[in-house]
């Protein structure tokens, strides 16, 4: 730090000053969502695991917490997915290659594919956005395919307009090593696959509660449905993995608005395993 | 110990000279009520009041507090408050209540701008002549404070005793003139004041003591009060904006006319008010009025004394007077969740 000049010691451990960061390349994910790759301007990787989040800022809109969406598996890039909802998102659309945002964190906690998930069977369950996250670690298991069991997908969207990384699912999914389906709630005319809510997909899978972790993210209300689902089916607790959404402001424990009960959610959060918060009235 | 004694000529000289050295916060009285504002002239400082509209927090944790200035292409630069300053005549229940503030914003990731601000600070306290309203500090334990201070004034006979800790303790001293150390007389003198205040400042009984409330809160989740007194609640966070242990903020931008440059900044914020958990897309994590009122006992008495082994509250009594419809006194809801244990209680 004393090669550092002196302006830069005086403001390097402010935790509200975001690095910057220049968009790389955007796309449309859907209608209202856009995928935005984005690259340190000091060159360094984001340093995330799956799962954890960063505060996204724009000056003159401030700032909103944003799941990293790609697996740092890929190199020192790294994605977002946005959905346009308010003024500070509906400004980040309006960005273009070579803009600059600014970036704090990573934040918070990531999915266990290091830990819990490694050697097991692996189950993701994923309600709209809620993909947006465990891409993440869907990419990681992909990148280190070797490190784990058999790896099922499950994902429900509203309707097949609001499917995100369709071009991906064969991808992720080499045949025999994977299985992967889908459903909406509500079809169109095109639609040939299945229709109904999430948790009508978690009975047409085999697996095995004792060898599989299941990771789960989605709409505040799909949790307990889901959860129900799979602990009939003879799954612990212990190997379920949650994903929830707060209102993380400040994203380091400090402002309040994301706790539930005690828990700072960007502190202890947003990824909590599904025992260390069964006792908490605020989680679900 | 150092303590010396000023009489009434030597105090007036020593807040001249602290004006003169300098920017002086004190208290003033405004109508009935009293203030903490900038004090210019010695005349103007009252260290009599009861207790004032705002706690002195807002010295270390200011209402609105500028964070960064941003310029175009995301360029953001930190904004600095170090003006070295004195509060003089804070309260030790206010006194307590920035201690804790001291350590929340310390603890993981430490919190620059206020750590700098506080840094900055010379903070005087001055021991409660005048006992307020509401005020129960000598049931939570923060009617006195004995450590932690630049600064402790005592209000004696013929004057008031000085006891300085540090070294802004002695740079404040050093702006009085040949004082004489206070004698074994005046000594007892102080621990009298101390005595009565422990005794005096409990306008309201708390039927519990400090450290059993985040256990009778662990088994009042479900207890009936929640409801029953949010039914009168107005979500208008009076009790949140007047309390000196509140440090939920709100972060914002605000450009100037260029729309190129501006500073984002901080604004107390409070869990009361409705929006409070809401995220984008609208969903309110914390939708129920009950919830949100629970939630702030919660705070005072079990989530953030977890942190830092204390009870949030330090008993000032503010939130009582500021609650228009009577439903804000800790001590109310802590004795009735003592005297009516709920049993079918849910965990939290």
């Amino acid at each position: 730090m004393s090669n550092m000049p002196r302006a830069e010691q005086e403001t390097v451990r402010d935790i509200y000053r975001p690095r910057p960061a220049s968009i790389v390349r955007t796309a449309d994910v859907t209608r209202i969502e856009k995928l935005f790759e984005l690259e340190l301007e000091s060159g360094e990787a984001l340093g995330h695991m799956p799962g954890q989040f960063v505060e996204v800022s724009l000056a003159g809109f401030g700032e909103a917490p944003i799941s990293v969406s790609s697996s740092p598996t890929r190199g020192p890039r790294f994605e977002l997915v946005v959905r346009r909802v308010g003024a500070l998102t509906g400004a980040l659309h309006r960005l273009k290659p070579g803009d600059r945002v600014g970036i704090r964190g990573p934040f918070g906690t990531w999915f266990p594919v290091d830990s819990d998930l490694r050697g097991r069977d692996v189950l993701f369950i994923c309600g709209g956005i809620g993909l947006v996250p465990v891409r993440s670690a869907i990419q990681y298991v992909v990148d280190k395919r070797s490190h784990y069991g058999h790896m099922f997908i499950l994902f429900g969207a509203r309707t097949p307009a609001d499917r995100l990384f369709s071009d991906e699912y064969e991808q992720w999914c080499a045949p025999g090593e994977a299985t992967f389906l889908e459903t909406v709630d509500k079809r169109d005319a095109r639609w040939t696959g299945a229709e109904g809510v999430l948790t009508t997909l978690i009975p047409c899978i085999r697996f095995d509660p004792g060898r599989t972790v299941a990771v789960i993210c989605g709409p505040p209300v799909m949790y307990r449905f889901v959860i129900v689902e799979l602990k009939q089916r003879g799954m612990a607790e212990d190997n379920m993995f949650v994903s929830l959404e707060r209102r993380m402001k400040c994203g380091v424990g400090k402002c309040g608005h994301c706790q539930m009960n005690h828990i700072y959610v960007c502190q202890k959060g947003p990824v909590f395993r599904l025992s260390e918060i069964t006792d908490l009235e605020e989680a679900l | 110990m150092s303590v010396y004694k000023l009489s009434m000529e030597q105090m007036r000289d020593w807040i001249s000279r602290l004006i003169a050295e300098r920017t002086l916060y004190g208290v003033q009285q405004r109508d009935e009520r009293f203030v903490f504002g900038r004090v210019e002239r010695p005349e103007e400082l009252r260290l009599d009041y009861d207790v004032t509209i705002l706690p002195p927090k807002k010295y270390v944790m200011p209402p609105r507090e500028n964070l960064l200035a941003y310029l175009p292409q995301e360029h953001y630069e930190s904004l600095w408050a170090d003006e070295p300053f004195v509060p003089l005549g804070v309260h030790p229940y206010d006194f307590v209540a920035i201690r804790q503030l001291d350590l929340l914003f310390e603890r993981d990731n430490p919190d620059e701008h206020y750590l700098r601000r506080r840094k900055a600070a010379a903070i005087v306290v001055v021991d409660v002549e005048r006992v307020s309203a509401n005020v129960f500090a000598g049931c939570v334990g923060t009617a006195v404070v004995e450590e932690g201070f630049d600064g402790l004034l005592t209000r004696v006979e013929d004057g008031y005793l000085l006891e300085v800790r540090g070294a802004k303790g002695e740079w404040l001293v050093s702006l009085a003139e040949s004082l004489a150390p206070a004698t074994r007389a005046d000594l007892r003198q102080r621990r009298e004041v101390w005595a009565n205040n422990r005794r005096r400042l409990r306008k309201h009984e708390l039927k519990v003591t400090p450290e059993r409330v985040g256990q009778l809160l662990r088994e009042s989740y479900g207890h009936p009060i929640w409801e029953e007194k949010a039914r009168q609640c107005y979500s208008c966070g009076s009790c949140n904006l007047v309390c000196p242990t509140c440090y939920c903020f709100d972060v914002r931008d605000e450009s100037d006319w260029s729309l190129r440059k501006g500073v984002r900044y901080r604004v107390w914020d409070g869990c009361l008010l409705e929006e409070f958990a809401m995220v984008a897309g609208g969903h309110n994590f914390r939708a129920a009025k009950a919830a949100r009122y629970r939630h702030r006992y919660y705070r005072k008495g079990l989530y953030v004394p977890e942190i830092i082994g204390q009870l949030a509250c330090v008993g000032c009594g503010r939130c009582i007077t500021a609650c228009t419809t009577g439903i804000a006194n800790p001590v109310e809801v802590f004795n009735r969740l003592q005297e009516e244990p709920h049993e079918q209680h849910a965990a939290c």
